[in-house]
């Protein structure tokens, strides 16, 4: 068991004695949006080093349930345990990666100046990066093919670059937990190569990932589990055992056209993941 | 030769005008490149205007005028928080009503003084050369204060302000900062109100900061631009208010707004002139080799 890249404080001996508990375990988690309810009841554990795709239709609270996650949004019932914990033990462990129009791409930035960003957390705020961190940064960059850019500013990068960026940001959080929401959105085919690349190498480093996307058969071909999400929990497990017309049919209602022989077609108001400028 | 730049400087009162007068360019220019970054333009006029009650209540009770325009200052950047954070009204609708509010009920007070013409003419549009050395000093002190608050938290002022959803998982007491912003710009504008007057502190926030936005690359060198135009602004607006005989405080605005002009017109990269050519050179290349990068 390691938790050297985490802040979190030294387990009490009589838990270190039992296996590592999973990763992120939900019991019966609602959360409300606005005064309305955007998750009704969701209870899943994602074990160690588990890779899950997150589907669902538009408004199907797959944001909400990652802002959950990280304590953006207060939980209006249940608990969430991360690494067995409550939320708040865990400033370092958790990465998020929010949609790419969450933030204001003219700010006065090069791309470096954000990747950095993702090792404040770690050290004292006041202190600047030291070397160790401007190695990890420049580890980062090159992992997602961007250190060419390293110098360039924020605003002048296409939309896969600047995904790439916050996955950039991510990984030099040193993450054990790492959720993305939609990254695969409005990107080109190199910069979607790159995050899915990354992917694999973070799954072989047994960390755990979330990432929510639109694209159904990315979910079904690359990803080992499938968590099947619209409001409430629909399904969660291997793309076999998930991606049932039945399923299919409870999160996506009348989206979904089941056609003969299992086949299932879905249409969804925003087109998945057109090719951006590269 | 340079008698002209050493006349105005054998007057104290040209003197310690400078000295404020550079000294809250520079202030406003620093702390400006946040109003203009999160888009506080509104925000900041409207605590501007409504120092002004706090100013006339100082001024009734024979107070010091800068502590009743800090104090008011301070209860508009709080009511301002507190009114918008429920979501009931939106943030530039109570702006708008508590600044309002504020500034009639200053004209109100003021207005039962005798003296109050001269004295709201001030107040609204600086009189950078009445500063006394103790105004001086006071202006100094408060001043270092802001910018030293902005240098110790740079970061967290940068991630609060670019990507509040990172400033809240990497655990950063958000609204605790968003306060302390606000109460440092109460600040700025209550030191700047003699100076250029309240009427006119927004400027001094906004324009040097926009025009360092379209020169700079980078946070701290739209700062440090930002801070030389604040300066020379200045320096040019009160030379020019001395041998024009104009107000000083609109003077040194009107400086700055013709930095602004030029860097709209010329800056690299993102200037109109430079948009033009760059768009003219790929037109002639599509026509001629393509595929040259630029």
């Amino acid at each position: 068991m390691t938790f050297t890249h985490c802040d979190q404080p030294a387990l009490d001996p009589p838990l270190a004695a039992f296996e590592e508990p999973a990763r992120l375990d939900l019991d019966r988690v609602s959360v409300a949006y606005g005064g309305r309810p955007a998750l009704t009841d969701v209870s899943f554990q994602v074990p160690h080093g588990e890779c899950v795709a997150v589907v669902g239709p538009n408004g199907a609270g797959k944001s909400t349930l990652f802002k959950a996650l990280v304590g953006l949004l207060p939980l209006s019932a249940g608990t969430i345990l991360i690494h067995g914990r409550p939320l708040g033990h865990h400033r370092d462990c958790v990465a998020y990666v929010p949609q790419r129009e969450d933030v204001d791409w003219s700010f006065p930035l090069t791309v470096s100046d954000v990747v950095v960003m993702g090792r404040y957390g770690r050290k004292g705020w006041l202190r600047g990066p030291t070397a160790h961190d401007r190695e990890i940064v420049h580890e980062a960059l090159r992992r997602m093919g961007i250190d060419a850019l390293a110098e360039r500013s924020i605003g002048e990068l296409s939309g896969g670059q600047q995904q790439r960026v916050f996955v950039a940001r991510a990984l030099a959080q040193e993450p054990h937990i790492l959720l993305m929401d939609e990254p695969f959105t409005g990107v080109d085919v190199t910069s979607r190569e790159a995050i899915l690349q990354v992917l694999d190498q973070l799954h072989q480093q047994q960390v755990t990932a979330m990432i929510s996307t639109h694209d159904l058969n990315l979910a079904a071909t690359r990803f080992e589990q499938v968590l099947v999400l619209n409001r409430r929990l629909i399904a969660y497990g291997s793309p076999a055992e998930v991606f049932t017309p039945d399923v299919l049919r409870t999160a996506f209602g009348g989206q979904a056209l089941v056609l003969r022989e299992g086949l299932v077609a879905i249409d969804q108001c925003c087109p998945p993941e057109q090719g951006g400028v590269h | 030769m340079t008698s002209w730049i050493t006349t105005p400087l054998s007057y104290g009162f040209m003197q310690r005008g400078l000295l404020a007068a550079v000294m809250v360019g520079v202030l406003c220019a620093v702390i400006g490149c946040y109003v203009v970054l999160r888009s506080m333009a509104f925000l900041g006029d409207a605590l501007a205007h409504s120092i002004l009650p706090g100013v006339a209540v100082a001024y009734l009770l024979e107070g010091n005028l800068l502590i009743g325009a800090l104090g008011a200052a301070l209860i508009v950047a709080l009511g301002i928080g507190l009114f918008s954070r429920h979501g009931v009204v939106k943030e530039d609708t109570a702006i708008g009503i508590i600044f309002a509010a504020a500034l009639s009920l200053g004209i109100v007070l003021i207005s039962t003084m005798h003296t109050y013409a001269v004295d709201l003419t001030h107040i609204l549009f600086g009189n950078v050369l009445g500063v006394s050395s103790y105004d001086l000093r006071l202006t100094a002190l408060l001043g270092g204060g802001v910018l030293a608050g902005l240098l110790i938290l740079y970061r967290p002022f940068l991630v609060v302000s670019f990507d509040p959803v990172l400033a809240s998982t990497l655990r950063l007491p958000e609204q605790l900062l968003r306060t302390l912003l606000l109460v440092l710009l109460a600040v700025t504008i209550v030191v700047s109100m003699q100076t250029v007057g309240v009427g006119l502190v927004a400027a001094m926030l906004v324009t040097p900061g926009a025009t360092a936005y379209l020169l700079a690359r980078r946070l701290p060198g739209m700062m440090g631009l930002a801070a030389l135009i604040g300066a020379l602004s200045s320096l040019c607006g009160l030379y020019l208010s001395f041998y024009l005989n104009v107000a000083s405080g609109a003077a040194i605005v009107l400086v700055a707004t013709a930095a602004f002009i030029v860097a709209y017109l010329f800056a690299p990269r993102r200037g109109l002139l430079w948009d033009r050519w760059r768009s003219q050179r790929s037109r002639t290349q599509t026509s001629g080799s393509a595929g040259v990068p630029d």
